[in-house]
């Protein structure tokens, strides 16, 4: 399977300049995209895009060359599914419960989950280790644990193409990896993965392609090592930074340090 | 995942109890019809026709009793699942009919309808238009720059709900004094005194239908409680869910309020009630409202009618029974529903 997204721009307003323009990327099953700029730049902006839930101005997104603004709501998230920033819910449902949610598209309206349904939530459940949450209220759930929560509920909607926004973000050490490890995973099973960061060393430890995005606009894609360049990351973000490669056990990591602000 | 002993055990309690209280009210009430008798009545009546039992029997059970505690029933239920349904649309347990100005919206279309001593089918489309156009001010007002919290969502209810009682005392302001406006004011009080199976025919299929809607998206209502962006993702239609889902309530809101006047916290004490003993997932969660909320406004309306020679309206006391277990929930939970 793969996901394009062609000349594509965006703005919130009619007439104003393209907080998005020209973007070009292509991501593959088994491939990890990262999503990287400073804040406020429009990564958020870019994934809902992405996702449909806002609509390209121009240019527009494919999935195996079908047009994504051509498909019906329930093809296209039958084929992708998103995962939310965690936030407080607004109801206090128990973990499996939530989980289940995530079956949505496949039940009927007027229909509830069956047996097929809650055979799938378990598998999802073992899938990501999640049993010690089973039976608890998500309002009392740290904030990985909520957060693998969602990609689980994700992952009941069968998807092939997993988009996840900040997912690593408010989260300590422990659970960063957690997480980052469980998106590689997917990826490795088949899925296509798309996720937007704070980090660029998260970007080098599971990303396989990488999208950054500066200002006025401009973008630059391309495998990660191309893009998370020395140069390009110190005129996005506008700091000087170190990037190190580093070799613990057999494993080669890239450590990234803010050194100080250009000027 | 459950078990099936407690499946079981959940689902014949949820049915059970509306029937036990049903068998235990229609003994109650003054003509000395006790519960032997009236047991007695009841079961010549179903068993050898309606001919084998007195006349007087027959009109005190069935006329005058077995109306007044379907329509509680029906109603209680069904203001039981509008509020769940409610609570799911604007993601807020804070919201119920009363709290939307739904309730307020619906008693002055009603009020409006009375004043011009219409029927009970105007008065209840006057109702459900007013409940609607209330909600629908509610909605917009609250929503600031394409988000919404629930502060304003609470905020823009209270503001909405008074404009609408205001709109009601100037209804009042003018009517008949003789005639006209103890009619509204006693009505608005929320009493299911007016019973009778005429108007329960009328009245009553709105509030099934509707009720029995919400019951079957029971499990979809869910998914309409996470953000925008979430059940948009979840593959659901927002815009046609939430549509249904306000539709019905108001329906239903409008249904009661022109049959028995405002009769209050049910809609957000039942929902909270189940959710502390079933969870939050509204696939319990409704069926085990529409069972509680029937079986409070029966037990409500039995001492409303029984407890003292002549009737006290029923909206006092579910919030005489309302407010005090509200605040302790909110007490023990910590405001955290």
């Amino acid at each position: 399977m793969i996901f394009e997204t062609v000349n594509a721009s965006f703005s919130y307003k009619k007439n104003s300049a393209m907080l998005l323009k020209n973007i070009n990327l292509n991501v593959e099953s088994n491939e990890v995209l990262a999503i990287l700029g400073p804040n406020g730049i429009g990564k958020t902006t870019l994934l809902k895009c992405m996702t449909g839930l806002l609509h390209w101005k121009e240019g527009f997104s494919s999935i195996d060359k079908r047009r994504v603004d051509e498909m019906s709501s329930k093809d296209f998230f039958s084929i992708t599914a998103y995962v939310p920033q965690a936030r407080n819910p607004a109801f206090a449902y128990k973990s499996e419960e939530f989980i289940m949610l995530g079956r949505s598209i496949h039940v009927g309206n007027f229909s509830k989950p069956g047996k097929k349904d809650y055979e799938k939530v378990n598998e999802v459940i073992e899938l990501l280790a999640l049993q010690k949450l089973v039976g608890k209220f998500i309002n009392r759930l740290s904030g990985g644990e909520l957060q693998m929560l969602l990609i689980a509920r994700a992952l009941c909607q069968e998807p092939s193409i997993l988009i996840l926004d900040e997912p690593e973000s408010n989260l300590d050490f422990k659970n960063q990896l957690m997480i980052l490890d469980s998106i590689r995973r997917l990826a490795d099973k088949g899925m296509i993965c798309i996720f937007n960061t704070h980090y660029p060393s998260h970007a080098f430890s599971i990303g396989d392609k990488a999208i950054m995005i500066g200002k006025n606009s401009q973008n630059i894609f391309g495998s990660v090592e191309t893009v998370l360049t020395k140069k390009n990351i110190e005129t996005v973000f506008g700091v000087n930074v170190d990037i190190a490669k580093n070799i613990s056990g057999k494993k080669e990591y890239t450590t990234i340090t803010a050194l100080s602000i250009k000027n | 995942m459950e078990s099936r002993i407690s499946k079981v055990f959940y689902r014949s309690i949820l049915i059970l109890l509306p029937i036990i209280c049903f068998l235990i009210c229609i003994g109650v009430g003054r003509y000395g019809l006790g519960h032997k008798d009236a047991l007695r009545v009841l079961a010549d009546i179903v068993l050898h026709g309606k001919a084998s039992v007195a006349k007087r029997e027959y009109s005190i059970i069935i006329n005058t009793r077995l109306s007044r505690i379907s329509l509680a029933l029906i109603c209680g239920g069904g203001l039981a699942v509008a509020g769940v349904a409610l609570q799911s649309v604007f993601s807020n347990p804070l919201v119920s009919p009363d709290t939307l100005g739904v309730a307020s919206g619906a008693s002055f279309g009603a009020a409006l309808a009375l004043l011009f001593k219409a029927n009970l089918f105007a008065v209840q489309i006057s109702a459900l238009l007013f409940g609607i156009i209330a909600c629908a001010i509610t909605y917009t007002v609250s929503r600031v720059k394409g988000g919404q919290n629930t502060i304003m969502l609470i905020l823009s209810g209270i503001i909405v709900g008074s404009l609408f009682q205001a709109f009601v005392s100037m209804v009042k302001y003018v009517a008949d004094t003789d005639e006209i406006l103890p009619n509204i004011t006693y009505w608005l009080m929320g009493s299911l005194y007016t019973s009778n199976w005429k108007s329960i025919i009328m009245g009553a299929p709105p509030i099934i239908i509707c009720s029995f809607i919400l019951f079957m998206v029971r499990w979809k209502t869910n998914v309409l409680s996470l953000s925008e962006d979430e059940a948009k993702s979840l593959g659901m239609n927002i815009r046609y869910m939430r549509l249904a889902l306000i539709l019905c309530s108001s329906v239903i809101t409008s249904s009661v309020v022109s049959m028995c006047g405002q009769i209050g916290w049910i809609g957000l004490l039942m929902p909270h009630m189940c959710r502390l003993i079933f969870g939050s997932d509204n696939l319990k969660v409704i069926p085990a409202s529409i069972s509680f909320g029937a079986v409070f406004l029966l037990i409500c309306d039995t001492f409303s009618r029984s407890m003292t020679v002549t009737e006290v309206p029923v909206s006092i006391l579910t919030a005489l029974v309302g407010a005090p277990i509200f605040l302790m929930l909110l007490r023990n939970t910590g405001g955290n529903i």
